[in-house]
């Protein structure tokens, strides 16, 4: 990791929302290209982008739609760009066909989803938490992907610089997953200095052309990237292919790819996954939640502590990969783990799956287009407290 | 060589002389070199490669010209033509 | 005279091809790969470092082209070649981007793709090659199937309107646009290689034989017939008018370079605006902006 491009950062102290903040983050993370398509509630994003990317570099083209989006910005990865776009529910469903060739390609890049309430065009300026399972299984075919999820704009920067990185470490597509609520919510971000701002950088192939195969993976199962224009003459494709990155269409190929692409991300989990827990240890209820829910969280949990619940939160700030063996663990120490999101039922399941029988499971449901009542998260708390 | 004027340099002209080439079992017997060499250099071969198909054979190699239409038009690449003309005394030997 | 050549990395576009890939899938009597000769031809001569030359396909008979040709090669998603064509440009405009498609995949699919890189010129060369049909998924009727002409799923003959694709490049914005058939070998280069020092969005749409589906399913014979036809049926009409070169069944083919023309590309648009704003502060965004 190194400091990153200082032409990117606006240091300093700042009242933001979310999405400018992600912006923000962008920028300093070194994103340098954005192809997008306006979508509310998320294209605040772009218009923070186009203001500030003249000065440092950048190139900004709005496509004229999201699978035009999603290509462009795999086209100018390709091309050496930390890039990205954003959207909103029905744009990230336009994007998902060719998310799976980002995932096949395996080209970093982000894109964020300012979640709205579904489905189709369902609440445009509402917010919404129901295109998780969307994040995780959107695009066709197995492969595993990455989600972060922030709860405020501060995290909006912050994790945005993460997602680059995280997209360079793994060669995947990032997905930053934010909901209306923390895009459209004005707070203190303080973006830090160049020099404290640590980005990883694109880490190319060091064989030379005549030796070199762009799938040949590393011990951590990535490849080094293959630069474009540089004589190498490589090959990709989105069909099933060798590390040649030719395509061979038979069921070995397919099963050496399509375990590489899962298992670079499960393998590596434990460096992917963050957590912020809270009174887990002893707690007899925990509470599971991700983005502006967390933050809705608060009150019902002090309440109910008040009543002399022993309650734990778990914030995944990483959704995916799933936590899978810390669920497992508190599953196993606790009577009750409660899920508070704004769906009828989705990281629920998976925290459910986890559990494994070995506790009670929860869930405070929301349709979205509101936050939560914390008297209803109380309600239920109460309930797996019995 | 026919011509239909007589070049005012045509005794300094050498016509060009080429060497056909045939990659025996990519070509997929399209007759497309056959059909559209300029010279009639070429006939389908009576014979199969393994693929089954009839990839064409030379039977008028003096005429070659190297005018490369063979190996411009082969869509399996699978036919190509090597220059063979002599800077010197390759000239038209005047048959045709 | 050798007759059969055991060393096939004698042939001339062996460094032009993955060899180890050969042969390609396209069937006999098939023209794609006239094409990728001519386009390589035309590189050759062009003097371009090839080495800065990326190419882009779709999916399809031509979207393979990727696979073969041995330059920086994407074989992306089903009518996307052109945005992430669009996306390769500007994160580094130092490549040379072309795409190679088909027509279903560029004009269908895609289509929305290629008349908005088209209105922005983006500075890319689209070869499009027309076999008036849906190829690799077994002949089915698309964008360009001529009016009358029978497809797997025109069984009683196709009764739509097909696309003009010159009309609808240049009526989009193209710079260049030129229709040839793939028996224009040397017409066909030339016009590859004048696409490729355009600066903009340069369009070629190439009229190639498919025997295996559109010749069959119309009883038009061989590819060798359909070649015999576009000599026999094609003219050259250079800056033809072009409401009236639309393809119908079996009839005339207008060929011929229709459009070469200048305007500013995406990126001359952009360093335009922004000087005008900026001033000197604006740094142009230009070949020194190209990462790696």
């Amino acid at each position: 990791m190194v400091p990153t491009d200082p032409q990117g950062v606006l240091t300093g102290a700042h009242f933001l929302d979310g999405d400018y903040a992600c912006a923000e983050g962008a920028m300093a993370a070194g994103c340098r290209f954005f192809g997008g398509y306006p979508i509310t509630p998320s294209t605040e994003v772009a218009e923070r982008i186009t203001q500030r990317f003249p000065m440092m570099n950048g190139i900004f083209i709005q496509m004229e739609d999201e699978m035009a989006s999603m290509n462009a910005v795999l086209g100018a990865a390709w091309a050496g760009k930390k890039s990205m776009t954003c959207t909103s529910g029905p744009g990230f469903s336009l994007m998902m066909e060719n998310l799976g060739l980002g995932v096949m390609l395996e080209t970093p890049c982000v894109v964020v989803n300012v979640q709205r309430g579904g489905p189709s065009t369902g609440l445009p300026t509402l917010p919404g938490q129901a295109d998780m399972m969307q994040a995780r299984w959107g695009s066709h075919g197995d492969y595993e992907i990455i989600a972060l999820s922030p709860n405020s704009p501060q995290e909006s920067f912050d994790l945005m610089v993460d997602c680059f990185n995280l997209s360079e470490r793994y060669r995947v597509p990032v997905l930053f997953m934010m909901d209306e609520c923390v895009g459209h919510m004005t707070e203190r971000v303080v973006i830090p200095s160049a020099e404290n701002i640590l980005v990883e950088e694109r880490r190319y192939t060091a064989d030379p052309p005549d030796k070199h195969l762009p799938y040949k993976a590393d011990e951590n199962l990535v490849p080094p990237m293959t630069p474009t224009g540089k004589g190498y003459r490589f090959h990709v494709t989105g069909l099933t292919h060798d590390e040649r990155g030719y395509p061979v269409i038979n069921a070995d190929a397919q099963n050496k790819i399509v375990r590489r692409l899962v298992e670079k991300i499960r393998k590596n989990a434990a460096d992917i996954i963050m957590l912020e827990e809270e009174q887990v240890a002893g707690a007899d209820v925990v509470v599971l939640s991700y983005g502006i829910s967390s933050r809705v969280v608060i009150p019902a949990v002090e309440k109910a502590r008040s009543q002399g619940v022993k309650v734990g939160t778990m914030r995944l700030i990483t959704v995916w990969p799933f936590p899978e063996e810390r669920i497992r663990e508190i599953a196993a120490n606790v009577n009750s783990l409660v899920m508070v999101e704004l769906n009828l039922g989705q990281v629920f399941l998976e925290m459910d799956r986890c559990a494994r029988g070995q506790c009670k499971t929860f869930l405070v449901p929301h349709c979205g287009g509101w936050v939560h009542d914390p008297e209803d998260i109380y309600n239920v708390l109460m309930e797996a407290a019995k | 060589m026919k011509f239909w004027r007589t070049p005012l340099d045509v005794d300094k002209l050498v016509v060009p002389h080429g060497e056909v080439h045939i990659i025996w079992e990519r070509c997929k017997g399209c007759g497309f070199c056959v059909e559209y060499c300029p010279r009639d250099v070429l006939e389908l071969s009576e014979e199969f490669n393994s693929k089954g198909y009839h990839p064409p054979k030379v039977v008028n190699a003096d005429r070659c010209v190297s005018c490369n239409l063979c190996e411009s038009i082969c869509p399996e690449f699978a036919i190509y033509c090597v220059n063979t003309t002599q800077p010197e005394g390759g000239k038209t030997d005047g048959t045709d | 005279m050798t007759q059969t050549a055991q060393a096939t990395n004698e042939h001339p576009m062996a460094e032009w091809l993955r060899m180890d890939r050969m042969p390609h899938i396209w069937c006999s009597t098939c023209g794609i790969g006239i094409v990728v000769t001519c386009f390589t031809e035309a590189l050759k001569k062009s003097g371009i470092d090839p080495n800065t030359v990326a190419i882009v396909s779709g999916i399809g008979c031509t979207g393979r082209i990727a696979g073969y040709i041995r330059l920086d090669s994407f074989h992306t998603t089903h009518g996307r070649a052109i945005p992430f064509a669009t996306g390769l440009k500007l994160g580094n405009p130092r490549l040379k981007v072309v795409v190679m498609s088909g027509d279903g995949d560029l004009v269908a699919i895609g289509g929305n793709h290629l008349i908005h890189a088209a209105r922005r010129n983006m500075d890319i060369t689209v070869i499009c090659v027309n076999n008036f049909t849906y190829a690799m998924t077994g002949g089915q009727v698309g964008p360009t199937t001529p009016t009358t002409a029978y497809a797997s799923t025109t069984p009683y003959g196709n009764y739509e309107n097909p696309f003009n694709l010159p009309r609808l490049a240049a009526s989009s914005g193209a710079v260049y646009v030129a229709r040839w058939t793939a028996l224009h070998l040397r017409r066909l280069t030339k016009s590859i290689g004048e696409a490729l020092h355009k600066k903009g969005f340069s369009f070629i749409e190439v009229v190639t034989p498919c025997s295996t589906l559109y010749a069959r399913k119309n009883r038009l014979g061989s590819g060798l017939d359909l070649m015999r036809f576009y000599h026999d049926s094609s003219e050259i009409e250079h800056h033809a008018e072009l409401e009236k070169i639309n393809i119908e069944f079996q009839k005339k083919i207008v060929v011929g370079k229709f459009v070469d023309e200048e305007r500013p590309t995406f990126i001359d648009g952009y360093n335009a605006r922004m000087k005008e704003v900026f001033g000197d502060k604006f740094k142009e965004y230009g070949e020194e902006n190209g990462q790696n």
